[in-house]
């Protein structure tokens, strides 16, 4: 079967839980930025989890399906329509042969995950289903869906429709998001003040916010131990030697606004880096709409894998409810 | 050299074999890597060796970071007595200096630069003391170079100059990056060559572009249907001034894919390259020339 694309969205792309083993040559994860708002999806409409969904950034697409599927709309609020008529968020519904999936407008969060029963079956490339625009590699064509684009869909068995996922295991950030992190890496390059600070300092989402990192306004500028410039690093204090990028790592070029990568991230480059937010809170950048107030939060690593926990434990809580 | 070891979140371990660049920084971490590799530690998803560090991704559920710590501290202590030889290639890529696109590009986001009232070759040129655009492509284009990292975006080599330290050309990257800069465009940034793989944004000075590609997510070019990214950390590469006559040329022989670069299978020791630096490129050179 296969779902034309009337509407693209705004910018709309499929994503799995990603492409490792490449990171080596610049190739990032990419996949789903709310991995588990993209698992519960899947499991609503009976696919496996890492099944390849759509991702749609703050606005929905058109959708019109040549066969019957079973659909559910997980992650941020963007309340689906079939034929004009509304459907819950986080519970499975049908969508017969002819008929349109469209979206309301975006209520809450940013990214939300379309999964149609039997996956998206574009071509696998380097072991994954998952777009990265900028290496115009994998998903459809290597890019972000385009009105008139014919989506394949693999053969699946259809959950019911009324599935659905409580709403106390449903994640979403807080207001102002808290995002934990592990200080480390370049951290002492500022001062110890300048690091109060930045926990202190309520940040905001910049406009410059996607798949490859967000970037934060808001706080004030850091102060950096002075030092005699390393060989090859560049001037400025923010420079280094040009070095790997963590996923999650919080990078401050010129010490003014961090950015924080995120799945298709830059694989390395000359700025220095404050630390990483930790993993289980990656989800909750994924669906930070530009404005909205963040805070970053400090933990230890001790912390840092009981939360890795917490999370696992929310998945076997949603694989259970259903 | 002290290595400098920190968690990268809970997921990555980030070590810093020197602050400061150097071949010999790059080779600790190359042997470090290889052998991380060849440890095949349960749990270590991505082995990422750069300039003068490296990284390594791995899932905390099925290895802790303290026990990651520990293997890696074990592994450096092994090897940092390999020796410092290594089977590479050298790869010729022809260059068109001062050509159009990268000049439009660089006059677009004059207001980013340093310099507004010079073009960026003419900028690095002066402040290394170079004659010119001329005596700069003879600088940039006489010595080889080496893959010191690959990456940023797909398959991005970022490259070190294989002369000693008072002859390598260093630049400031732009005071703001670029929201563009032409795919295959040979740009510079602190002591660091690169040729940026695919069009996007960008901090480095723009020399030059290359008609030759070095990534192909389709790999329907000839010489990246093996793999869609042509460089590797420890190639070499060797820099070849052509005009724009050859240039097009090349670009159609691409095309109609019958263009292959020239490369050679080259073994490279870092202590003899050391003793004799000019002496030993020469050698690189003519086996690149086939004498």
């Amino acid at each position: 079967m296969a779902v034309k694309v009337i509407k693209p969205g705004l910018s709309t792309t499929v994503q799995d839980l990603g492409r490792p083993g490449y990171y080596h040559i610049g190739i990032p994860l990419s996949g789903g930025m709310d991995r588990l708002a993209l698992k519960a999806a899947n499991l609503l409409v009976g696919n496996k989890e890492g099944a390849a969904v759509l991702e749609a950034t703050f606005m929905g697409p058109e959708l019109q399906f040549t066969e019957e599927a079973t659909v559910a709309v997980t992650g941020a609020e963007l309340p689906p329509k079939v034929n004009g008529e509304p459907r819950a968020t986080w519970t499975s519904f049908k969508v017969k042969k002819g008929q349109t999936l469209s979206f309301d407008f975006l209520k809450k969060g940013a990214r939300a995950y379309i999964a149609i029963s039997g996956g998206i079956d574009v071509p696998v490339v380097l072991g994954s289903r998952s777009t990265y625009t900028l290496g115009a590699l994998g998903g459809f064509k290597g890019r972000k869906l385009e009105a008139g684009d014919k989506l394949p869909v693999g053969k699946g068995r259809a959950a019911k429709e009324g599935r659905t996922i409580p709403e106390k295991l449903r994640r979403a950030p807080g207001t102002p998001a808290e995002l934990r992190m592990l200080p480390g890496l370049y951290w002492h390059r500022i001062t110890e003040g300048s690091g109060q600070q930045f926990f202190e300092d309520t940040w905001k989402v910049a406009p410059e916010a996607d798949r490859i990192g967000y970037r934060f306004k808001g706080g004030k500028p850091l102060d950096f131990v002075p030092r005699e410039a390393p060989f090859g690093a560049g001037s400025d204090p923010s420079n280094i030697v040009d070095a790997c990028y963590p996923y999650g790592s919080i990078q401050v070029p010129s010490g003014t606004e961090p950015i924080v990568l995120h799945r298709d991230a830059v694989s390395g480059g000359g700025y220095f880096m404050l630390g990483a937010v930790i993993s289980a809170d990656m989800d909750l950048i994924g669906q930070l709409q530009p404005h909205t107030q963040a805070r970053f939060v400090q933990v230890t690593m001790a912390q840092a894998l009981k939360a890795r926990k917490d999370r696992a434990k929310l998945i076997e809580k949603i694989r259970a409810a259903l | 050299m002290k290595t400098r070891y920190s968690y990268g979140g809970d997921e990555h371990i980030f070590v810093e074999c020197d602050e400061e660049m150097s071949l010999d920084a790059f080779f600790k971490s190359l042997s470090i890597t290889s052998a991380v590799k060849k440890a095949r530690i349960k749990g270590v998803t991505e082995i990422c060796p750069a300039n003068a560090s490296f990284q390594i991704k791995f899932n905390p559920d099925v290895i802790k970071p303290s026990d990651m710590l520990k293997e890696l501290k074990a592994i450096e202590k092994a090897a940092s007595k390999a020796k410092s030889t290594i089977k590479t290639r050298i790869i010729e890529i022809p260059v068109l200096y001062n050509d159009p696109w990268t000049h439009e590009t660089l006059m677009r986001f004059r207001e980013r630069h340093q310099d507004p009232k010079s073009t960026d070759i003419e900028f690095t040129a002066r402040i290394n003391n170079l004659d010119g655009i001329d005596g700069f492509i003879k600088a940039h284009s006489g010595a080889p170079w080496f893959v010191s990292m690959v990456g940023f975006v797909a398959g991005l080599p970022f490259l070190y100059q294989m002369v000693d330290r008072p002859r390598q050309i260093q630049s400031p990257k732009y005071l703001r990056p670029r929201t563009d800069t032409p795919k295959l465009t040979v740009g510079h940034g602190g002591c660091f060559g690169c040729i940026y793989s695919v069009r996007g944004a960008g901090g480095y000075q723009m020399f030059g572009i290359t008609p030759m590609p070095i990534y192909d997510p389709n790999q329907k070019i000839k010489y990246l249907k093996d793999f869609m990214c042509l460089f590797k950390p420890g190639d070499i590469v060797k820099w070849k001034p052509i005009e724009r006559a050859e240039y097009d040329e090349t670009v159609a022989a691409v095309e109609k894919g019958k263009f292959m670069p020239r490369m050679k299978d080259v073994t490279f020791a870092l202590d003899e390259f050391k003793q004799d630096m000019d002496g030993y490129n020469a050698k690189l050179m003519g086996a690149l020339n086939g004498r």
